[in-house]
């Protein structure tokens, strides 16, 4: 959502989650991630096993505390409405000091934080370890249709350059003296919107025709192949079955 | 609007994934019908523009800034199947490789900011291509106002899913009329740039514009300037028409706890919301009997308040950067 995504999260390391195969490490966020989205709120302790079993993943990345603590701080505007619903929800009303509110709406807000930082630091833990190539080899492996993979494995080569380009246009402008204030004065901002579409779609012909005249069949080569580790399944199925059985206990006893 | 973990139940993003996945199953043998064996670097370059023009902070106000989300912009440029598809990739990678969104979240974000602001952005600019003028000057207004719209549609999508898999028990119409009131203001600045990237490249390379294919060359040169201040105004007075129509869906049956409280015969005993005795309660203006007409006021006014709170934030803001800018120079 801000400048300088591009680059991605990867941070380099020789962490056991750096060296966990892709696909293991992609299969056991996606798979915790969505048992414990499956969790009932109600069945706290729950939560906080999955929470504990997010805290060992983060421990392995080797990361320090202070930069995952910063990345989890991403995710506050978007759980900001969640601080709000215990105010606006209906049901019964609890006192609490001076303010009034729902307790069914209190339960929505622990819902949505607990979970959205869950979601989270998974995702930092994925991200943080694995170059987004690996992340696109191992959502190859686990049968994502490889048009799908190689459709974004070209979009994050060129993204570098296209943002570059942006940049560019950006300073020539900004060394004109264009500092636009109001949404009358975009207009310059829109155009460049316009030729950079242009330049994109340009640039796409020249290489798709670079790639005929080197034998592209519509079909992109595998260039290496790997076998994964038991070992990193084995991780990856200890991760999943921890949310798993901390969600099935959950609904049990709720 | 990359809605992180937890939203909504894990059901709902369990049932939306499914649909976005076969939305893009769909996207997929429309593309490759479409571009052959062109599509993967093609759209891969495409997808790369996308990522690229959300980075795009255009001016809202006082030096404020706001960023494309670019559904529409791609469909209308690159036809609504790739444009899903190219949506689709920027939003899965933002989720994986940038933590940008949630993971059990992906479902619905799929759904709201590519299927449907690609799919249901292509079909309002298609509507709309048929009452205006065969020409460039068509083309990009129906672009700008369908960009608007397909902002306000996916507001409104977040918030039928919402109907379906709440999280927490806020109503539909509490969650609805925040949603699209502040979407509203959003698809302005969406509309507005979207109307001007298209003309721009109308300029340039019409036949790369997917949605003014049926041009020839004499309507296609066919292109009336407007000053800035006049589309702006425009934009915001049909952001006005918009909220009176949209806020005629806003109320009508009683949602889901009202009805059980009436079958229960507790309603009398509940008490009523604070703003229950506001003059816009429910949506509706007392003292006007029209139905129709009360609704479509409340909506104008909404808006007004929206509008007007948002810009006295945005000044707030302004002046504060505009401090700190002077500052640092």
């Amino acid at each position: 959502m801000s400048a300088g995504h591009h680059e991605g999260l990867f941070v380099e390391g020789h962490s056991r989650l750096h060296r966990m195969a892709p696909e293991a490490k992609v299969a056991a966020a996606v798979g915790f991630v969505f048992a414990v989205a499956l969790t009932p709120r109600y069945a706290w302790w729950s939560i906080v096993i999955d929470m504990v079993a997010v805290v060992v993943a983060l421990a392995l990345t080797g990361f320090a505390p202070s930069l995952i603590a910063r990345r989890i701080l991403a995710v506050v505007p978007f759980v900001l409405f969640a601080f709000l619903i215990p105010f606006i929800a209906d049901g019964e009303q609890v006192t609490v000091g001076p303010l009034t509110m729902s307790r069914e709406g209190l339960w929505g807000t622990w819902n949505i934080v607990s979970k959205a930082v869950i979601g989270i630091s998974v995702s930092i833990a994925l991200a943080g370890t694995t170059p987004v190539a690996d992340i696109l080899t191992g959502l190859g492996k686990l049968r994502v249709p490889s048009i799908f993979t190689a459709i974004a494995g070209f979009m994050f080569r060129y993204l570098e350059l296209i943002v570059a380009d942006l940049g560019r246009m950006r300073t020539a402008m900004t060394s004109r003296g264009y500092r636009p204030q109001w949404i009358w004065q975009a207009k310059p901002i829109a155009a460049s919107a316009g030729s950079m579409f242009v330049r994109s779609y340009e640039r796409g012909e020249r290489v798709h025709a670079a790639m005929m005249s080197r034998g592209f069949t519509g079909e992109m080569p595998v260039l290496r192949t790997h076998v994964t580790p038991r070992n990193d399944w084995l991780l990856a199925g200890a991760f999943v079955a921890t949310a798993l059985t901390a969600a099935i206990l959950g609904a049990l006893t709720t | 609007m990359h809605a992180p973990d937890g939203f909504l139940t894990g059901g709902t993003a369990i049932a939306t994934a499914a649909i976005s996945a076969g939305a893009i199953g769909f996207s997929l043998r429309q593309a490759r019908k479409e571009l052959e064996d062109k599509q993967i670097p093609l759209a891969g370059v495409a997808a790369a523009f996308v990522f690229a023009a959300q980075m795009f902070n255009f001016p809202v106000a006082a030096g404020t800034t706001g960023h494309l989300l670019g559904g529409a912009l791609a469909a209308i440029l690159l036809g609504p199947a790739m444009g899903t598809l190219v949506v689709s990739v920027v939003v899965v990678v933002q989720a994986l490789a940038f933590a940008d969104g949630g993971i059990t979240a992906l479902g619905y974000n799929v759904l709201n900011m590519a299927v449907i602001t690609a799919f249901g952005g292509f079909a309002l600019f298609q509507l709309l291509r048929r009452v205006m003028p065969k020409s460039a000057t068509g083309v990009v207004a129906a672009s700008g106002l369908a960009a608007g719209l397909s902002v306000v549609l996916s507001s409104m999508a977040f918030s039928i899913e919402w109907l379906f898999g709440a999280s927490a028990p806020v109503s539909f119409d509490t969650v609805f009329g925040a949603m699209v009131g502040v979407h509203t203001l959003i698809g302005i600045g969406e509309g507005i740039i979207t109307a001007l990237a298209v003309s721009a490249v109308l300029a340039s390379r019409p036949d790369l514009v997917h949605g003014a294919r049926d041009l020839d060359r004499a309507q296609l040169a066919e292109r009336k300037r407007l000053p800035m201040r006049t589309f702006v105004l425009g934009a915001v007075a049909t952001t006005f028409v918009v909220a009176m129509v949209v806020s005629q869906f806003a109320v009508g049956d009683p949602d889901g706890l009202e009805k059980v409280a009436i079958d229960e015969g507790f309603i009398d005993s509940a008490e009523d919301h604070t703003f229950g005795e506001g003059i816009f309660a429910d949506y509706a203006t007392s003292g006007i009997d029209n139905e129709t007409l009360s609704l479509a006021i409340a909506g104008a006014v909404g808006v007004t308040i929206t509008l007007l709170v948002g810009f006295g934030m945005f000044r707030a803001l302004g002046t504060g950067r505009q401090a700190t800018r002077t500052s640092a120079a």
